[in-house]
């Protein structure tokens, strides 16, 4: 079962309709106990990354997630939800995320020409050749965001180009994050969100 | 980069879809849900949803309506049309929305789209905005209540207020265009494009393919919104596209 974390962040719902479209197992919640027996985690986020986090510990979540990603569980962030994962944002100043990935979440750097926030279809590169880099290489996806994820480049899945090239997807062993949305991202957004399930499948069987 | 987006808009009227031609006559094009089905299948980038009715019963016709094309339908829907309150954006977004578009209300209580952003996002506040060219006035007026209504009102200066009140994008009418196929109304989104800084959806006035190339080679405007040209299949969205690669204009 892949357990979407509900802390009441905008794109819960659209999450979910995607997975039952899918028809990928799925239930929202909140519950520690939940989400640690949970095969899969997926992470959304809308919204400005200090509210979130306080959304998050008021639950009780934050130990939660981390154990979650350090035990192997496979688990994926999208949008916020992927910056959430990194070690510090800065809107409103400086403020620790979840730090299960090392980096950090910085403007995008105003530009002529470049409007933030990045809002609309852009097209990813893939810079690994693994499972999502596959799906996505080439493909336009549905961004919506003013802060971008810094960190090394082995954890750089895929990037698009804009006033700075944005990692838009980020790996490291069993966590993922996606900067788009894959569940506005049509049929190949979809398709990403099987990915994971097939990655979850996979762990869930390797260790069964 | 961004890719330029393709718009096409769905006229709702209890559940139905509509398209009124001129903002007048009604002419009854199906199911919600399979429009936009067959939209996304078509290549459109984003679908925006108007609500014409005028009812008290509407609000949660297009909630349900909104939450039916959400669960299978995966692409951004903007929703429109007779929004008054935070509780009306909460519920559209609730239901699958990514955002939700104001235009009386915005005009009547510009502090509604400060509410909006600050509970929402300014990226989920668009403010649409119908205008013609007032010749005496020279300017380009503001049009409320589904084009019947002017009011004293400067487009442009009402398209910076309202991104000052946190509106993340606009979508703007030419009511001139509208309806008559003789291209986008680029001399409005050159102005416009040069007085704000968010997003712009352009809308009215396509009847041709190179309708959209005009539009994204003389203006810096991010998408173009068009209905019947598309409803009745005059146009698909594969072939806007394929002219506007042509074009070298950037698309998905």
């Amino acid at each position: 079962m892949i357990v979407v974390v509900d802390y009441d962040t905008g794109n819960t719902m659209n999450v979910k309709k995607a997975l039952d479209y899918l028809a990928i197992p799925n239930q929202l919640s909140a519950d520690p106990a939940t989400i640690a027996a949970a095969d899969g985690l997926i992470l959304p986020g809308v919204g400005a990354f200090q509210k979130a986090m306080a959304a998050l510990a008021e639950r009780n979540l934050v130990p939660v997630l981390q154990q979650a990603a350090a035990s192997g569980k496979p688990m994926l962030g999208i949008c916020l939800g992927m910056q959430l994962l990194f070690e510090t944002g800065y809107e409103f100043g400086a403020a620790p995320g979840l730090g299960i990935l090392p980096g950090e979440v910085v403007p995008i750097p105003a530009k002529q020409g470049f409007k933030v926030p990045h809002m609309g279809w852009n097209q990813n590169q893939a810079q690994r050749s693994n499972r999502f880099g596959q799906v996505f290489d080439g493909e336009s996806t549905y961004f919506v965001h003013s802060f971008y994820v810094q960190t090394a480049a082995r954890n750089i899945v895929a990037t698009a180009d804009y006033s700075v090239s944005i990692p838009s997807i980020v790996q490291q062993n069993n966590v993922v994050g996606m900067q788009f949305h894959p569940e506005k991202s049509g049929k190949v957004g979809l398709a990403g969100l099987n990915a994971f399930k097939e990655m979850v499948a996979d762990e869930h069987f390797s260790r069964n | 980069m961004l890719a330029k987006r393709i718009v096409p808009c769905l006229d709702v009227d209890h559940g139905r879809v509509k398209k009124g031609v001129n903002f007048v006559d009604l002419t009854d094009v199906g199911d919600p849900t399979e429009i936009a089905a067959a939209y996304e299948a078509q290549g459109a980038d984003e679908l925006v949803f108007l609500d014409i009715t005028a009812t008290n019963e509407k609000r949660s016709a297009m909630v349900d309506t909104i939450r039916k094309v959400a669960s299978q339908v995966f692409m951004p829907l903007t929703v429109g049309g007779g929004i008054k309150t935070v509780d009306d954006m909460q519920a559209l977004l609730k239901a699958g929305a990514d955002k939700v578009s104001l235009n009386s209300s915005a005009v009547r209580e510009p502090e509604l789209i400060t509410a909006g952003a600050e509970k929402f996002g300014s990226q989920c506040m668009v403010v649409a905005i119908d205008t013609r060219w007032q010749a005496d006035q020279n300017r380009f007026q503001v049009v409320v209540n589904g084009g019947r209504e002017p009011v004293d009102l400067d487009a442009v200066e009402w398209a910076k207020t309202a991104v000052a009140k946190g509106a993340g994008e606009l979508l703007v009418t030419s009511m001139d265009k509208d309806g008559t196929k003789s291209g986008f109304d680029l001399k409005l989104y050159q102005t416009l494009t040069a007085a704000v800084d968010v997003p712009i959806i352009a809308s009215g006035g396509c009847g041709a393919l190179d309708d959209f190339v005009d539009l994204f080679q003389d203006t810096t405007v991010d998408a173009a919104l068009a209905a019947s040209v598309f409803h009745f299949g005059e146009l698909t969205i594969a072939d806007v596209k394929q002219r506007l690669r042509e074009a070298e204009v950037t698309v998905r």
